[in-house]
């Protein structure tokens, strides 16, 4: 039996067998109900991916006028609200937010669904909206407070610098030069900083995810991980480390095209 | 940095003084006043086995407070040591530290740590270490480009000169040099270690119950969101105090040096 099943061979063996099936597609069979890792996962990846592209859209919607009017502003009123409020929400553990909003706005006000994708048996598209509403509130939150410090120092830095003193001494109008040639130059480390927060996206969709029950890659995780169902831990930590690679390479991309000196370099 | 240093000291000072600062036992049950909302007797309630929340609280800033200062010195020690290492030999070894770096940070920390918590039921002090080894991987980038900065200076060379080995510039020439920077990093770590504790006690494989920690007293008020909020709000209140001053000494840290 253990010789059948390989388990007789040194650990990095069985490692690399299973990397290599892995590799071609071959994820194995869950612990708990022995259906295919790779169709758990297909079946969950789309609500993930639902909860992750709104929760970065409206992430970039928060951040941009945050971080380049801060920067503006520097020192005044709105900087120093957005500066306290984005150094909240670094800090702010994801989950709790996430019970938060569901105490205020689920069970106090009753204004939206604490919990799921759609009201049991299946719901119009308000309904779903309703469901996305908190879940992608606690992501995107966290992600722009992030992504808003970022923005703020490098709009600062960008600012000061002389292309930008010329390009007002010419008498450009002030929205042009800062959205049109400041703007772009900022961008850039935000991007490449930005990339480090992938991994912490991860995180997020996983803590969040489960919060809320989302049925999606994250709480398939925690559901996983309670049936210490390994295979399915494996195989979603194996593909997220994936993802996050991806994601680096993806944003060594568009810092280049953001900024042509990095693709010169 | 005043403020923020002082509700840090004034929470660890609470967590050593937790038996005079708290007026009940944190595990002393009292069925008759279960769920009890906040009151004059019990500051911040009671919970589903009438056990005083804020003297849980108090008691459980020791743990959380503790696995995030010390999580944060293991990370810092681990990172100081890869760091320092590559940034003074350069080369083909800073190349392959730095690439073993990049790849433990392609892994989402979380997760991770939820799967080893599940495998290896930590103590207390294993938590710390988990934590802590999962952690090192920022300060080990800084401490790394800090070192590569003044490897090239001359006050290093003469150190060489004078006939000092390897071990000795490191130690007495490099890193006292990247205090700063390390000051920084540190503090970030200690929100980080102090969120990743939550988190993980939240999912129930962290500190495990009776012993409360902020993060397993959240994991226990879940179930009780819409009776009993003042479960939810109290520790998870101390969780962002607590980071959010950590975070905010950190940052003056990082503006005074760069100033």
């Amino acid at each position: 039996m253990r010789r059948a099943l390989g388990l007789d061979r040194p650990l990095w063996q069985q490692y690399w067998t299973w990397l290599l099936a892995f590799a071609r597609g071959d994820w194995g069979y869950s612990f708990s109900d022995g259906r295919p890792v790779a169709a758990r996962i297909f079946e969950r990846m789309p609500a993930t991916l639902e909860l992750v592209g709104v929760s970065l859209l409206c992430a970039v919607a928060l951040t941009l006028p945050a971080g380049i009017l801060a920067a503006l502003r520097r020192g005044r009123w709105f900087d120093r609200v957005t500066t306290i409020a984005s150094m909240a929400g670094i800090s702010v553990p994801g989950f709790w937010l996430g019970l938060l909003l569901q105490m205020i706005f689920a069970v106090g006000l009753g204004w939206l669904p604490s919990s799921g994708r759609t009201t049991p048996g299946g719901g119009d598209f308000i309904d779903h909206l309703q469901h996305l509403v908190l879940p992608a509130a606690v992501l995107a939150i966290v992600l722009a407070s992030s992504w808003s410090r970022y923005l703020r120092g490098s709009m600062l830095d960008t600012l000061s610098l002389p292309f930008i003193v010329s390009a007002r001494a010419r008498g450009l109008p002030a929205r042009r030069v800062v959205l049109r040639h400041a703007l772009r130059h900022a961008l850039g480390p935000l991007v490449a900083v930005a990339t480090v927060d992938a991994a912490l996206l991860v995180s997020g969709a996983v803590v969040t995810e489960s919060v809320f029950a989302w049925p999606g890659l994250g709480s398939l995780f925690t559901e996983a991980l309670a049936r210490r169902d390994y295979t399915v831990l494996m195989a979603l930590l194996m593909l997220s480390a994936t993802a996050v690679v991806a994601f680096n390479v993806v944003a060594d991309f568009a810092h280049a095209a953001i900024d042509p000196r990095v693709a010169a370099s | 940095m005043r403020l923020p240093a002082l509700v840090l000291a004034s929470l660890v000072a609470a967590a050593i003084a937790a038996p005079l600062v708290a007026p009940y036992a944190p595990e002393q049950i009292d069925l008759a006043r279960r769920r009890e909302a906040p009151s004059a007797i019990h500051l911040f309630g009671t919970d589903e086995l009438g056990r005083d929340v804020f003297s849980r609280i108090v008691f459980g800033a020791r743990v959380s407070l503790a696995v995030g200062l010390l999580s944060a010195v293991v990370a810092g020690a681990c990172g100081i040591a890869v760091g320092g290492t590559a940034g003074y030999a350069g080369g083909a070894i800073d190349a392959a530290l730095m690439r073993v770096t990049d790849a433990m940070l392609a892994i989402p920390r979380l997760p991770l740590l939820m799967i080893a918590a599940v495998v290896l039921q930590p103590s207390v002090a294993r938590l710390i270490l988990l934590i802590g080894v999962a952690g090192w991987m920022e300060m080990a980038r800084v401490v790394r480009a800090e070192c590569r900065a003044l490897v090239g200076k001359g006050f290093v060379e003469s150190a060489h000169a004078a006939g000092a080995g390897h071990a000795r510039v490191v130690i007495r020439h490099l890193l006292p040099n990247t205090a700063q920077a390390v000051a920084v990093s540190l503090t970030l770590a200690v929100a980080r270690g102090i969120l990743l504790e939550s988190a993980l006690s939240f999912f129930g494989v962290g500190v495990r119950p009776p012993a409360a920690s902020w993060g397993n007293m959240l994991y226990e008020a879940q179930s009780a969101l819409g009776t009993e909020p003042w479960l939810a709000i109290a520790p998870g209140v101390c969780i962002l105090l607590t980071t959010v001053s950590a975070n905010a000494i950190g940052d003056r840290l990082a503006s005074r040096s760069s100033s």
